[in-house]
C-alpha cells in the first residue's frame, strides 16, 4: 500500500532517468548500461538497414528494364547484391532484435539491474562497429565483393574482390553475436528475481534464450570456417580449394552448419516479440504458454539438424538428402504451434489495433506465407526446380523481412514509450505499417510467380516475359522503403517531441512496465512486484497518474474487483 | 504475489558490496555463479571453434588415410611428447594455483601461476623448434609443400635454423624490454610493478628454455624421423610429387599451370597441351619423370601429402594462439596475485582462467595423438 505522492514518485516520469543521469558523449561511448547499449545498437542496426536497403533499391531500379535500367556493369550488380545480403544478414538482422530490443528489455523483464557481463555487452557493440566497418571496407577498398553473402568456394578463392576484408568482418560480427548470446544465457540463468521461475518468464525471454543457445553453439563454427577460408585464400591450404585437393562442398557444409541455425537466430526473437504483442493488445492471457516456450527451444535444436537442405543440388548422397528433407519438414511443427497459439490468443480477445498490433498481425500473415513456401523448398522434387530462382528469394524475404523486420518494427513501437517516456503518433505509425505491408507484398509476391516460372536469382538482366513482374516488384520496393523511412521518422519525432506517456500506457503486465518511463538508471526505483506477465487483470488504471499500475500500488478504494480468480 | 527481491534496497549503490563485487550483482555468490556459467559457455564455444578443424581432419583422414600414414613420420614424437608433459605439468600447477587462491594465499598462487606461464612459454619454444625445422625441410602447407630428399636446407639441421632465429626475435625483444621495464620500476620504487615485469621476463625466458631443450633433442637426433632420411613410405609417389613441385616452383603462382597438373582426371586431355607449353617454356625435360602423371598413373592422394601439413599447421597454429592468449590471461592473474586480490570469498578469475587453461591443455591432449601418433 502506497499513498498518492509515493505512487507519483514511483510511476511518474522522473527528473533523472537513465537518459539524463549522466551527460556528454563519453557517458554514452563508455556506458555499461544495457539500455544505452541497446539504444546505440538500435541506431547502428537502423543505419545498416537503411544502407543495405538503399543497395536493394539500386538493384530493383536496375531491374526496371530487362537489360538493366541503370548504367551499371554486371560486375557492379554482383557486388551490389552481395553487399545488400552481407550487410543485411550480418550487420542488421542477426543483431536487430536480440542485441537492440533484447538488450533494452531482457534485464528489466527479469527485474535485474543489468545483464550479467556489462563490459562484454559494450564490447559486443564495438565489435559490431568494427565488423560492419570491415564489411563496408570491402567496398571502400575499391575492389568490392562479388561472392554473394555466402562466400562459396571455389569462387571466393578465385575472385580478386575484397573477400578477406569481408570474411574477417563477418568473423568479428560473429564474436559480437556470441558475446550477446553468452551474456543473455548467463543473465537469464543467474539474474532472475528471487522467486521468478522459468515459467513466469515472458515468452520473449524464452525466445531470446533459445536464440542465445544457437548463437553460442553455431557461431564459433562460422568463425573457424571463415578463418579457414582466409587461410585458403592467402596460403592455399587445400582444404576447400579443389585445385589443391580440397573439397568446396565441405565449405558449404561448414557454412550452413552456422548459417541455417542463423536463420533461427533471425526469426526466433521476432517470434518472441510477437508473443508479447499479440497477448498485450488482445488483453488476454497468451494461449498455450508452455507450448510456445518449448517450441522455441525445439526450433533452436531442430535448426541444427537441417543445414543439408541448402545443398540438395550440390552433390549430396540421396539418403542424406532425404533425411535432411524429412527433418526440414519437422521444423514446420513447432513453427505452426506458435502460429496457432497466437491465433487462439486473438480469439475473443479485446483487440486494440494500434501500430504494434498492426505490425504483429502483418507478421502472422507474412510469416505464414514465408513458412509455408519453405515447405516447397524442403521437398526434394520441387526444390530441384525452384533452386536458385526468385522463389527462394521471395521465400526468405518473407521470413526475414516480412517476419523479422516487421516484428522488429512492432517491438520498437511497443517499447518506444518505455524507453523515451513519450508516445508516438499512432495514426502515422499505422500508415507506415500499411506501407510496409503493402509494399512488401507488392515486392515479393510477384517474385514467387517469377521464380516458379524459372527466373533465376542474382541475374542483372532477364527475359522480357518477366518485365511486368519485375516492374511491380520495383514499385513495391520503393513503397516498402518509404514505409520504413516513415516509421523511422515517426519514432524519432516521438522520442523528441512526442507527448509524455505514463509508466504503462498499454496495460502490459511484464516487469519492465512497472518501472517509470524512461526507467531509472538501475531500472527500478522500487522492488517490482513479481506477477504473472500475462495476467492483465493485475493492472488497473490510475486516474491521477493517467497510466496503468499494479493493483497492489493502487488506491484500494478505487480498485475494481478482479474479473477472474488468480491462479498461479 | 511476491516482491522481486533483488537486493535489500535498490536506492543504495554501495551497501555491503565487497571490493570486487560489481554493482549489478546482489551477492558474491551470484557474481561467482554468473562468471562460472559464463566461462563454461565460453569453453563450449571454444570446443566448437576447434570442431571445424577436427571435422576437416576426420574427413581427410577418412578420404586419404595413406596421406596421414606417410606424412606423420615427419612429426617428431619425442618433441610432441615433451610438450605434452610440459602442458600436463602446467595444468597441475594451475590447479594448485586455484587452490591457493581459494585459500586466499596470494603468494603461493602467484608462484604457481608463474610456473604455469613459464610452462606455456616453454611449450611455444619447443613448437618454434619443430616449426622451423619443418620449414627448413620445405614441409609447408599444401600449395607451398616443397619437400625433397636433397633439399639444400636440410643440411642446416646441424646448424641453427634461420627460421628459428626469426621466430625468436620477438621473444628476445620482449625479454629485454621486460627486464628493462622491471629495473626501471625498481628504480622508481614501484615494487609490485617491478615484480610483475620480472615475472613476465621469466615467462619469456621459458620460451628460450624450450628452444634450447628442443634444439638439444634435434641435435641428438632424438625422435628424428628416420624415414625422412632413409626412405619414405611411398618413395615413388613422393618422389614424383616433389619433382613436380620442383619444376613448378617458378610458375607456381600461375593458376593455369596448376590446373594442368592432371589433378582433375576428366580434363586431362585439354590440359595436357597447356602443361607441355609451360614445361617447355621453363626449358625442362618433361618426359623423363613427369609424363606418366598426366595419365593418372600417380594416384591423386600423393599430391595431397601437403594437406596433412595444412591441417597440422592450422590446428597447432590455432592452439598456439590460444596458448599465447592464455599467457596474457595468466599474466593478468599474476598481477592481481601480486596485489593480494584473492580472498576465500573472491577468487573467481583464477578459477575461470584455470578452466580455460585446462581446456587449452585438453585440446593438445587430442592433437598430440591425432597428429603425431598415427601408427
Amino acid at each position: 500500500m502506497v499513498d498518492s505522492s509515493a505512487r507519483k514518485a514511483l510511476f511518474d516520469t522522473p527528473e533523472t532517468h537513465f537518459l539524463n543521469c549522466t551527460k556528454g558523449w563519453k557517458s554514452w561511448a563508455f556506458t555499461l548500461d544495457h539500455k544505452r547499449i541497446g539504444i546505440m545498437y538500435l541506431i547502428g542496426v537502423t543505419i545498416a538497414l537503411l544502407l543495405a536497403g538503399t543497395f536493394a533499391l539500386v538493384l530493383r531500379t536496375h531491374l526496371w528494364a530487362f537489360d538493366g535500367a541503370l548504367p551499371m556493369s554486371d560486375d557492379m550488380y554482383n557486388q551490389m547484391f552481395t553487399l545488400h545480403g552481407a550487410v543485411m544478414v550480418f550487420s542488421f538482422i542477426i543483431p536487430s532484435v536480440p542485441a537492440a530490443l533484447g538488450n533494452i528489455v531482457l534485464p528489466m523483464m527479469l527485474g535485474a539491474k543489468d545483464v550479467a557481463f556489462p563490459r562484454m555487452n559494450l564490447a559486443s557493440f564495438y565489435l559490431w562497429i568494427i565488423g560492419t566497418g570491415m564489411l563496408l571496407a570491402a567496398i571502400l577498398s575499391g575492389y568490392g565483393l562479388d561472392t554473394g553473402w555466402t562466400f562459396y568456394t571455389p569462387y571466393s578463392i578465385e575472385t580478386q574482390t575484397g573477400v578477406i576484408w569481408a570474411t574477417f568482418g563477418a568473423f568479428v560480427l560473429g564474436f559480437s553475436s556470441i558475446f550477446t548470446g553468452l551474456n543473455f544465457l548467463v543473465t537469464v540463468n543467474t539474474m532472475r528475481s528471487k522467486g521468478q521461475g522459468w515459467f513466469q518468464l515472458p515468452l520473449f525471454i524464452w525466445s531470446l534464450y533459445a536464440t542465445a543457445i544457437i548463437q553460442v553453439l553455431a557461431t564459433p563454427v562460422l568463425g573457424i570456417t571463415l578463418l579457414m577460408l582466409i587461410a585458403e585464400k592467402t596460403m592455399h591450404i587445400g582444404i576447400f580449394d579443389p585445385k589443391y585437393g580440397g573439397d568446396p562442398v565441405l565449405f558449404q557444409h561448414f557454412f550452413w552448419f552456422y548459417s541455417h541455425p542463423a536463420v533461427y537466430i533471425m526469426i526466433l526473437p521476432a517470434m518472441g516479440v510477437i508473443s508479447e504483442l499479440i497477448s498485450v493488445y488482445s488483453q488476454k492471457r497468451i494461449f498455450g504458454y508452455s507450448f510456445i516456450a518449448f517450441s522455441s527451444v525445439a526450433i533452436a535444436l531442430l535448426g541444427f539438424l537441417v543445414w543439408g537442405h541448402h545443398m540438395f543440388t550440390s552433390g549430396q548422397s540421396q539418403v542424406v538428402t532425404l533425411i535432411f528433407s524429412a527433418i526440414t519438414f519437422t521444423v514446420a511443427i513447432p513453427s505452426a504451434v506458435k502460429v496457432f497459439n497466437w491465433l487462439a490468443t486473438l480469439y475473443k480477445g479485446s483487440i486494440l489495433l494500434n501500430t504494434p498490433m498492426c505490425f504483429a498481425l502483418s507478421f502472422i500473415f507474412l510469416f505464414g506465407i514465408g513458412g509455408l513456401t519453405g515447405l516447397f523448398l524442403g521437398a526434394l522434387s520441387t526444390d530441384i526446380h525452384l533452386h536458385d530462382t526468385y522463389f527462394v528469394v521471395a521465400h526468405f524475404h518473407f521470413v526475414m523481412v516480412g517476419g523479422t523486420l516487421t516484428a522488429l518494427l512492432g517491438g520498437v513501437f511497443h517499447w518506444w514509450p518505455k524507453v523515451w517516456g513519450r508516445m508516438y503518433n499512432d495514426f502515422l505509425g499505422r500508415v507506415s505499417c500499411f506501407m510496409v505491408f503493402a509494399g512488401f507484398n507488392l515486392t515479393f509476391f510477384p517474385q514467387f510467380v517469377m521464380g516458379s516460372r524459372g527466373m533465376p536469382r542474382r541475374y542483372a538482366s532477364y527475359d522480357p516475359e518477366f518485365l511486368a513482374f519485375h516492374q511491380l516488384s520495383t514499385i513495391g520496393a520503393f513503397v516498402l522503403g518509404w514505409g520504413i523511412v516513415l516509421a523511422v521518422g515517426v519514432l524519432i519525432y516521438a522520442a523528441i517531441k512526442g507527448p509524455r506517456c505514463g509508466a504503462n500506457p498499454f496495460k502490459a503486465a511484464s516487469l519492465e512496465w512497472q518501472s517509470s518511463s524512461p526507467p531509472d538508471f538501475h531500472n527500478f526505483v522500487h522492488n517490482p512486484l513479481l506477477n504473472d506477465p500475462y495476467d492483465f487483470d493485475a493492472m488497473v488504471f490510475d486516474e491521477e497518474l493517467g497510466t496503468y499500475i499494479s493493483r497492489e500500488f493502487a488506491d484500494p478504494s478505487k480498485v475494481p474487483p478482479r474479473k477472474e480468480p488468480v491462479h498461479h | 504475489m511476491a516482491v522481486a527481491d533483488h537486493s535489500h534496497d535498490h536506492h543504495d549503490d554501495h551497501h555491503d558490496h565487497g571490493e570486487f563485487i560489481a554493482h549489478h550483482f546482489d551477492s558474491p555468490e551470484q557474481q561467482f555463479d554468473s562468471g562460472k556459467l559464463g566461462i563454461w559457455l565460453f569453453l563450449v564455444t571454444e570446443v566448437l571453434f576447434f570442431s571445424g578443424l577436427f571435422v576437416a581432419y576426420t574427413l581427410y583422414r577418412n578420404h586419404h588415410p595413406e596421406i596421414f600414414d606417410q606424412a606423420h613420420v615427419y612429426l617428431n614424437k619425442y618433441l610432441g611428447g615433451l610438450n605434452t608433459i610440459v602442458l600436463l605439468f602446467s595444468s597441475l600447477t594451475m590447479a594448485l594455483g586455484v587452490r591457493s587462491a581459494q585459500l586466499g594465499k596470494n603468494k603461493s598462487c602467484g608462484i604457481y601461476v608463474l610456473i604455469t606461464m613459464v610452462c606455456a612459454s616453454m611449450f611455444l619454444g619447443v613448437k618454434a623448434v619443430e616449426y622451423s625445422h619443418k620449414w627448413d625441410m620445405g614441409i609447408l602447407v599444401r600449395s607451398a609443400f616443397d619437400f625433397t630428399y636433397t633439399h639444400p636446407d636440410q643440411t642446416i639441421i646441424s646448424g641453427l635454423s634461420n627460421y628459428l632465429v626469426y621466430l625468436s626475435v620477438i621473444p628476445l625483444l620482449l625479454l629485454v624490454g621486460f627486464i628493462i621495464t622491471s629495473v626501471v620500476f625498481r628504480l622508481i620504487d614501484k615494487a609490485v610493478w617491478s615484480k610483475f615485469w620480472m615475472g613476465m621476463a621469466i615467462t619469456v625466458g621459458g620460451y628460450f628454455l624450450g628452444v634450447v631443450i628442443g634444439y638439444l633433442f634435434m641435435a641428438a637426433k632424438i625422435g628424428e624421423a628416420k624415414h625422412a632420411y632413409i626412405e619414405p613410405v611411398r618413395p615413388i609417389a613422393l618422389y614424383a610429387m616433389t619433382q613436380d613441385t620442383d619444376h613448378a616452383k617458378e610458375d607456381h603462382a600461375k593458376s593455369d599451370h596448376v590446373k594442368g597438373d592432371g589433378h582433375d582426371k576428366d580434363h586431362d586431355d585439354e590440359h595436357d597441351d597447356e602443361h607441355h607449353d609451360a614445361a617447355h617454356a621453363n626449358g625442362e625435360h618433361h618426359d623423363d619423370h613427369g609424363h606418366g602423371e598426366h595419365h593418372g598413373e600417380i594416384p591423386e592422394f600423393d599430391r595431397n601429402v601437403g594437406t596433412f601439413f595444412s591441417i597440422y599447421y592450422c590446428m597447432t597454429g590455432l592452439h598456439a594462439i590460444h596458448i599465447i592468449a592464455g599467457i596474457i590471461a595468466l599474466g593478468w592473474l599474476y598481477f592481481r596475485c601480486l596485489n593480494n586480490h584473492w580472498r576465500s570469498d573472491y577468487f573467481g578469475p583464477v578459477d575461470y582462467v584455470g578452466l580455460y587453461w585446462h581446456l587449452v591443455d585438453l585440446i593438445w591432449i587430442y592433437l598430440f595423438p591425432l597428429l603425431y601418433l598415427i601408427d
